[in-house]
């Protein structure tokens, strides 16, 4: 092991942001705390590039212990249980860290645009950085347990976020079902930690890890990985929002759209890919877990892409389009192409974050209004922002030489080709690629070509916002400041050339000290599906094409379309238009059961009937006893002496019965 | 010699008297008369133990008692004496405004 790394600086100086800004922010001026929110995390930033450039495949992984946490009973002894404060850095969590830092700081410097006219605005800078402390501290965990703090604080963080306008109810409330959900979820991930503790005696990854491999699928043992990896997953379901846990997430687009960026496209949703990643050996020997995640991936791809279709709301495209390809993730991670997930985790994070920013910056520009039927024709008036949409729509849509074209690409491969992958999820994932292609070219379309339709609800439409660019008038949409577009413009380069890293599979070799020997078997693939995987590649490039001329067709030269088409399929449309009446659903089914069990049950019966009554009735029992015997103190001097008799009468009798006895 | 059960079944009559006296007297000084009687009563008892079993323990007990009644009885008639001067009254059950 070569010299320190000091890597507890990347997570501790966005905590030192965090603190700086939170504590003193309010009084500073927005210039100061622009400038400690940007050079906290911009510094996380050149940390995490300098260590990376120090590190090599030899130095790798390294650890750094930093402190002792929880201990007891003798290190080795069985029945011990050591959990400590250190970190862990291979070339997964190095990945992660530079997306991460590097994503993070860009969004950081746009939100000093976006956010400069907010009133809270060294809040939103605090919780920034607090979010870049939790999620570096989930990514450079060295074991489940110091992992769990930041997937725990990461939920913290995006609930402040997602709540940041909390004088809005809708947003209030968007950030408690965001935090609820994801309760759902931890609680399966903890149970899973708790199995891993009892069977294998530590949540330290590489000594589970050790324990882990001599386990063969086939052992009895394969019942316990399977019962965790599923556990886990629950966890990630949670944190990731796939599908039955998904619904938080398009709500939580209520937050500031550099944290929908930030959190809820980039960095905080891709957690579960990561966990379940860094947990690929315990998901390698439980093949059904793996199944598992696969089949909730390529549902959750499919479904959330269809519901993207029919929303009219611009960050809810983007939400249902980031929910799909999360999916689109798992399915990678759960057909055993766990390299492949990464790197779609890693060009998402460029494309999809460019989205959002984008997305905030057309919002910004029309005054506040998200829905694309009040918007169109806008690219004239902002046209940078136009470009580097432009391009991530391409990249997200999968033309190439974009970025989402080959992280993509390689995962349909991988779900065609791997052992445990199989047609139906590359059909599924190729009909999601073409509804993906389809709803962000429409996105495209409404917002940029066409008549701005904006105009007319300037006035009036602008009241429900509570939104920092309200004050200053809109009559015409306006191009966001520099400071703004200049990282839209980073990410549009990374967007283009994001995806060259994986020519060759040249990520997936740096990736394969982590996920081992993923090659070898790979290379008997690719030997004999060279022409297979070039065939499967036109056909993803033919779908995506076709959603965009099918875009095209229906909101550039045939505009009326859409409407009759919508008629046509009449009561389904309506249904896709409601996401499918999920959130109704799980209202129905879960939400109302549990408001109506607490209010007849918990709160009239058990707290009102049990607890209270039964301290109302002590106090009521003790008054009428009171009562009772209050008589005995007549005042009558006469029957004082009476008692005084009596009871010394029944002590003599007592003490003759002893006696006799 | 009289036997000792003479003496405690006048002590034991005595000490009866007391208590039903101190029942069913309404008059404060009758009822401190009637406690003197039961002390006494008690007192009797004492002293015929003492003569029985020849140990001078007894005899000094009855000190003590005769001692400690003479204080009661000096407090007491005290008391005795500011009741009346207030309420007018020796009954005692025109004395009753201790109660709740």
């Amino acid at each position: 092991m070569t010299s320190s790394l000091n890597l507890w600086l990347i997570p501790v100086l966005p905590l030192a942001g965090a603190a700086i800004n939170g504590f003193l922010g309010k009084k500073s001026s927005r210039t100061a705390v622009s400038v400690v929110g940007l050079f906290f995390s911009g510094a996380a930033f050149a940390w995490a590039l300098s260590v990376a450039g120090r590190v090599s495949s030899d130095t790798l992984p390294y650890q750094e212990y930093l402190a002792h946490w929880i201990r007891f009973g003798g290190v080795g002894l069985p029945g011990s249980f050591s959990a400590d404060f250190a970190l862990y850095l291979d070339q997964l969590s190095l990945v992660m860290l530079l997306v991460v830092t590097g994503v993070g700081f860009l969004i950081h410097i746009y939100s000093v645009g976006y956010m400069w006219d907010d009133p809270s605005y060294y809040r939103f800078f605090s919780y920034l950085n607090l979010f870049m402390f939790f999620m570096l501290t989930l990514v450079l965990a060295n074991n489940y347990l110091v992992m769990f703090i930041g997937w725990e604080g990461v939920g913290l963080a995006s609930y402040l976020l997602i709540g940041f306008w909390f004088t809005k109810d809708s947003a209030a409330s968007a950030g408690k079902k965001a935090f609820i959900v994801n309760r759902i979820g931890d609680f399966g991930f903890l149970i899973g930690l708790f199995l891993i503790i009892q069977h294998f005696g530590s949540l330290d990854f590489t000594k589970v890890f050790a324990q882990v491999q001599p386990i063969a699928p086939e052992t009895a043992g394969a019942g316990l990985l399977t019962a965790i990896g599923i556990l886990l997953m629950v966890g990630a379901c949670g944190k990731s929002a796939q599908i039955p846990l998904y619904v938080w997430l398009p709500d939580a687009m209520e937050g500031p759209t550099p944290v929908s960026a930030l959190i809820h496209a980039a960095t905080m949703v891709t957690a579960g890919v990561y966990m379940v990643s860094r947990s690929h050996l315990i998901f390698e020997c439980a093949p059904q877990a793996l199944m598992v995640v696969a089949v909730i991936g390529t549902l959750t791809a499919l479904f959330a892409a269809t519901i993207g279709i029919a929303q009219t709301d611009i960050k809810k495209v983007l939400a249902y389009s980031t929910v799909s390809q999360l999916g689109y993730m798992f399915m990678a991670c759960g057909v055993g192409a766990f390299s492949a997930g990464i790197f779609h985790l890693m060009t998402h994070a460029f494309f999809k974050g460019l989205l959002f920013l984008a997305a905030g910056s057309v919002i910004h520009a029309v005054g506040g209004e998200q829905d694309m039927r009040k918007m169109g024709g806008l690219r004239t008036y902002i046209p940078w922002t136009f470009m580097t949409m432009g391009i991530a729509t391409l990249a997200i849509a999968g033309i190439p030489p974009f970025a989402g074209f080959w992280s993509k690409d390689e995962i349909l491969w991988k779900a065609f080709s791997s052992d445990h992958g199989s047609w139906v999820f590359w059909l599924i994932g190729v009909i999601t690629a073409f509804i993906t292609s389809f709803y962000m070219f429409r996105l495209l379309f409404m917002t940029f070509f066409g008549d701005y339709h904006g105009a007319q609800v300037d006035e009036h439409g602008h009241g429900s916002h509570t939104h920092g660019h309200d004050d200053h008038g809109h009559g015409e949409p306006h191009e966001s400041p520099m400071v703004m577009l200049v990282p839209l413009m980073i990410l549009a380069v990374l967007s283009v050339v994001g995806g060259l890293v994986g020519i060759g599979n040249r990520f997936e070799h740096f990736l394969e000290p982590v996920f081992g020997s993923g090659a070898a078997t790979e290379a008997a693939g690719e030997a004999a599906g060279r022409g297979t995987e070039l065939l499967l590649m036109v056909v993803s490039v033919t779908v995506a094409v076709l959603g965009f001329l099918l875009a095209y067709l229906l909101y550039v030269s045939k505009p009326y379309l859409p409407q009759k088409i919508a008629d046509a399929l009449g009561s389904f449309y309506e249904a896709v238009l409601n996401k499918y009446y999920i959130d109704e659903l799980y209202a129905k089914l879960f939400v109302k059961p549990l408001i109506d069990g607490s209010t007849s049950i918990l709160w009239q019966g058990v707290d009102r009937k049990v607890i209270d009554d039964s301290v109302n009735n002590a106090a009521d029992g003790a008054r009428h006893v009171s009562d009772e015997v209050r008589h005995m103190q007549s005042g009558n001097l006469r029957s004082y002496a009476g008692w005084i008799a009596a009871g010394s009468a029944v002590v003599i009798a007592y003490m003759i019965w002893m006696g006799v006895r | 010699m009289v036997p000792l059960s003479y003496y405690l079944m006048l002590s034991g009559f005595l000490f009866a008297c007391g208590v039903v006296g101190f029942l069913i007297k309404r008059n404060i000084i009758t009822i401190f008369m009637s406690i003197e009687l039961m002390l006494n009563g008690v007192n009797l008892s004492f002293v015929a133990f003492a003569a029985h079993w020849h140990a001078l323990a007894g005899q000094v007990f009855v000190f003590f008692v005769m001692v400690v009644a003479a204080a009661e009885a000096a407090v007491g008639l005290a008391i005795i004496l500011a009741v009346y001067r207030t309420r007018e009254t020796l009954n005692v059950d025109q004395v009753n405004l201790l109660k709740l």
